[in-house]
């Protein structure tokens, strides 16, 4: 079905430099069951496409050519009945053939679709509810011993080979969720649940994008997939159950003080600590995150620059500005960074 | 019917005998505007209402365009810094905001009003008050949205304004009500032209000119017409809950009390689909006007281009859930829209092939409104092909909401309707003032845009397929989307050029362009056969049609209608077979739609504000209708046509007949 190998090896390349860094987002280089069948049909329509294209401009350009041969005559002209007739055939075989294309893509679309659906057929390996929220990504691994619920945001880790399920809602407005790399967008409506399904076919790291816009930082709303295999999955699913660690210093037990007698709790929860707010992300695995606000990468300068004033990195997000001392502030960034 | 050889260059008035001089006089003391400021306002000429139009969209589009303008300059760096996410969020809102609803619609709704009369050989347009009517209700609306945008009241959850984020709760302030309120309002400009343009293509036809012999363009503006008129009520009512729900506290949209977001999606794109073809089907009746003139051909396969057009508005309003794939649409559903979608690149093709068959066959001149054409076809084409591609379920949702789909519909809808909108522009631009347009400066306006075009928009395929999502205000370095999009703001000051070159162009061609002639091209319709720009009165003598090409058959001796009077404003009302039917009398100017419009403004913008709007504009709407339909005075009455100076034959018969 590949069209062209060579462009598309370069296209994947090219774009795998440029995002090594950070996961990657084209959706071309299927890293799942679902992206793999839609780029595949992408080469199809593009090669045919391509094809259709090339020769409707070589008829446009062949037709320019010889309704220039001779341009300085004015007059009428008068077409044979003949001519006119060869037009009329003309005009309908290209007609007839666009339709036959149009049925073959139509064809070739329904069955990617109904291969895809059978994704839906089979048993969820795991299955996931996220929540969208302005501007982040509320993720719940879910669990029949509610023990076992395993709250993060805007990080997603998924097993290789198994069957995700993910149960999509919206706590506010409308946001799209789309790992370019492993599968099509699925919008998050308010008083709608939606589910879709994720294959991932090979290990490696993805950013996921809100596909929807959603009000001040729509630009800022990401998600990073990171997909391992069975073996790497359980042992970091086991890890984010655990509640949070016992801080060691007096700094970081300073920071936790800090932490649930501020106004910190208001919003956010860390799992073994009092701190139990709800409408922020869960925070008891921060550390162990790639971004913060899905922003900015989670280093200390930057985890310094968030709490002490977040609307600066991401202006217009929830989180007000907080009026720490130097010290405070310190200590509760000492103590998150505890949190792995 | 095969047009006759005929030689080009700008066709001369032929001397006018003193019987045709003193119909002149008389016509023109009829037809003209009074003189003065008063005048100008209570104008019901369709040519100056078009004119006015037409600049006023204009004016629109340099807006709009230097918004779009402000987010590439945004955007051509990463982490860009000259736009702050809220005036970035309002930006790119009017500018979707402005391009369609203040630009595009109403620039095409213009030039129907300004040339469907024309065209279709009469002397004024149907229900010509409300054509002033339209025009002040677009003006007042178009500024009060920019008044409202340069207090920072500007609206910003987007053109598409998706609830809830449009809603009380997600954007509190006046923002949306001001959006809600003056689109409702621009609407009902639309929505009058459309019906003007009904009235007139099935009533005012010259006669002879039956349905088989009406030009390509008229075809275009009557099935888009009839588009607006079942379109626009869908998101009249779309906003009218919205704007209850922020503002009266109903529910439609809200889902925690039993309404439903995906309301909003329905309602909105039942319109807002068919509007792409309110947009495009215009262009195409430019591009098949255009063409004869230049091909020296009547245009290849006139019956399958009418029928395409009458297909795609069919089609064009079973498309609109292809907007919403993502939104968790059952697959049975999904697959429906799928083939409609694919479906109607079928008429679309069906044009192509048949303007290509006319290049082909024909005798090409490559003046400036041609180039504009065949920039289409390569630009339109390709635009098509993408379009293609997301009619397909599983693909869409990969690319939906990307900047493949950014390059997709500017692709289709400049490439598809701005660039044959410029070539209606260099091609009428004769008959509406009577000068040539600068050859010169149009071909390097044309090659500016087309490569202007091309830089910014076909590296926005590649960013959607890198996953750059559309309405972000700024992208992370580490994405790998900065080349393309230095790229596309470089292409994009390319293509502001372009346009700059022609505002200039038109600037320098009114005052110093070489006088046009009456048919300076050499058309094949009817707009051409009276002088350029064209008297108040359209045409000395209303003509009767004999075929299809009247601007390349009408000779002085062709055959034309007597017995329309000349003392007053009397059309002649034809049926659908062009037979001549009935006269009829058209009010004269008035300046009471414009004080009707502006009690409608006031009341619209006042009702996001108070409850209060409601009786005020009751008052005073209805003080503007009184004055509107206040009857003439004696001395405007048309006199009853004399007897004594009627020919036997005409007392036998009637006024009015056609003279052979």
């Amino acid at each position: 079905m590949s069209a062209s190998p060579i462009l598309r090896a370069a296209v994947i390349a090219a774009c795998s430099a440029a995002v090594s860094c950070t996961g990657s987002h084209h959706m071309l280089d299927g890293a799942g069951e679902h992206a793999r069948r839609v780029a595949e049909l992408w080469w199809l329509m593009f090669g045919v496409l391509a094809v259709v294209y090339v020769l409707v401009c070589a008829a446009i350009v062949a037709a320019v050519v010889r309704g220039r041969r001779s341009p300085a005559d004015l007059r009428m002209v008068a077409a044979s009945p003949a001519q006119e007739r060869r037009m009329i055939i003309t005009v309908s075989a290209t007609v007839a053939a666009t339709a036959v294309i149009l049925f073959a893509f139509l064809v070739a679309t329904y069955s990617t679709s109904d291969a895809l659906s059978s994704l839906a057929r089979t048993p969820a390996d795991v299955t996931i509810k996220i929540t969208g929220q302005q501007w982040w990504w509320d993720v719940e691994y879910q669990d029949p011993v509610p023990s076992n619920t395993v709250t993060t945001a805007n990080l997603m880790h998924i097993p290789v080979g198994r069957t995700v399920q993910l149960i999509l809602v919206s706590a506010d407005v409308i946001h799209s969720f789309w790992v370019p790399n492993l599968a099509g967008k699925k919008d998050l409506i308010p008083g709608h649940q939606n589910t879709m399904w994720l294959k991932a076919e090979r290990t490696g790291r993805f950013e996921g994008l809100c596909g929807e816009f959603c009000g001040l930082q729509h630009a800022n709303m990401r998600l990073t997939v990171v997909v391992q295999s069975e073996q790497d999955y359980q042992a970091w699913l086991q890890s984010q159950r655990l509640a949070a660690a016992e801080p060691s210093g007096d700094l970081e037990r300073r920071g936790r003080e800090v932490f649930v007698r501020g106004p910190c709790v208001m919003c956010h929860s860390i799992r073994g600590t009092d701190a139990a707010g709800f409408v922020a992300p869960d925070l008891t695995h921060v550390a162990s995150r790639p971004r913060i606000g899905s922003t900015v990468p989670n280093t200390r300068e930057h985890l310094l620059r968030w709490v002490r004033d977040s609307q600066e990195i991401k202006p217009g997000n929830r989180m007000p500005p907080l009026a720490l001392s130097h010290e405070d502030l310190d200590a509760v960034v000492a103590y998150l960074e505890t949190l792995k | 019917m095969r047009p006759a050889p005929r030689g080009s260059g700008p066709s001369e008035p032929a001397a006018r005998t003193a019987e045709e001089a003193s119909l002149h006089q008389e016509l023109q003391e009829t037809w003209s505007r009074d003189p003065g400021l008063r005048g100008w306002l209570a104008s019901n000429d369709h040519k100056d209402i078009g004119r006015r139009f037409i600049v006023t969209a204009l004016i629109f589009f340099v807006l709009g365009g230097l918004l779009a303008f402000l987010m590439r300059l945004q955007l051509a760096h990463p982490n860009g810094t000259v736009l702050g996410p809220d005036l970035y969020n309002q930006i790119f809102t009017m500018h979707g905001t402005t391009m369609m609803f203040l630009f595009a619609i109403p620039v095409m709704e213009a030039v129907g009003i300004y040339l469907v009369p024309l065209m279709v050989g009469t002397r004024a347009i149907a229900f010509p008050r409300l054509a002033s009517f339209s025009y002040w209700i677009f003006l007042f609306g178009g500024v009060a949205l920019y008044t409202f945008f340069f207090l920072n009241i500007g609206p910003d959850a987007g053109w598409f304004m998706y609830t809830p984020l449009s809603g009380p709760e997600f954007s509190p302030g006046k923002r949306v009500d001001i959006w809600s309120q003056l689109i409702n309002f621009t609407e009902i400009s639309a929505l009058s032209a459309s019906i003007e343009l009904i009235v007139t293509t099935f009533k005012l036809r010259a006669p002879g000119m039956s349905i088989n012999r009406i030009p390509l363009l008229v075809w275009a503006m009557l099935v888009t017409s009839f588009m607006v008129v079942f379109a626009m009520p869908s998101v009249m009512t779309a906003s009218l809950f919205l704007t209850t729900d922020r503002l009266v506290g109903t529910h439609f949209y809200n889902a925690a009390e039993g309404g439903d977001p995906l309301l909003w999606q329905h309602v909105f794109w039942f319109f807002a689909h068919p509007e792409v073809y309110i947009i495009f089907v215009p262009a195409t009746g430019f591009v098949s006007s255009i063409l004869p003139a230049f091909t020296r051909r009547p245009v290849f396969g006139y019956t399958a281009l009418v029928l395409s057009l009458i297909a795609t508005v069919f089609i064009g309003f079973g498309l609109w859930v292809h907007h919403m794939f993502a939104t968790g649409i059952p697959q049975l559903g999904a697959s429906f829209f799928t083939a409609a979608t694919m479906m109607i690149a079928i008429p679309s093709g069906i044009q192509v092939f048949c303007w290509i068959a006319s290049i082909w066959s024909g005798n090409l001149r490559l003046r400036t409104p041609m180039l504009f054409v065949l920039g289409f076809l390569f630009l339109f084409v390709l635009g098509g092909l993408s379009g293609v591609m997301q009619a397909s379920v599983p693909l869409d949702l990969q690319v939906h909401d990307t900047y493949f789909v950014v390059a997709h519909f500017h692709y289709v809808l400049i490439g598809g309707a701005v660039f044959p909108l410029f070539g209606a522009l260099y091609f009428w631009f004769p008959k509406v003032t009577g000068r040539m347009p600068g050859e010169k400066m149009g071909k390097l306006s044309f090659a500016l845009m087309f490569v202007g075009f091309n830089l910014t928009f076909f590296p926005m395929h590649v960013l959607g397929l890198e996953g750059m999502p559309r309405r972000v205000y700024t992208y992370l370095p580490e994405t790998g989307w900065a080349g393309e999009n230095l790229l596309a703001t470089i292409g994009a000051i390319t293509l502001a050029t372009g346009f700059l070159v022609t505002l200039v162009n038109a600037w320098w061609s009114i005052r110093h362009g070489a006088p046009a002639g009456e048919n300076p091209w050499d058309a094949d319709t009817l707009e051409w056969t009276t002088p350029s720009p064209p008297p108040a009165y359209n045409f000395l003598h209303v003509p009767v049609v004999d075929s299809r090409e009247p601007g390349w058959t009408r000779t002085s001796a062709s055959p034309i209608v007597t017995g329309v009077r000349s003392d007053c404003r009397e059309v002649l009302l034809t049926s659908l077979d062009a037979e001549p039917d009935s006269l009829m009398e058209l009010p004269n100017p008035s300046i009471w739609p414009m004080v009707t419009a502006m009690a409608a403004g006031t009341t619209f913008v006042l009702a996001c504000f108070t409850p209060w709007a409601v009786p005020i504009g009751t008052v005073l709407g209805g003080i503007g209708l009184i004055g509107w339909a206040w009857p003439k005075s004696e001395d405007d009455e048309c006199e009853p046509p004399r007897v004594e100076d009627m020919s036997e034959q005409e007392k036998k018969e009637g006024a009015p007949r056609v003279r052979l």
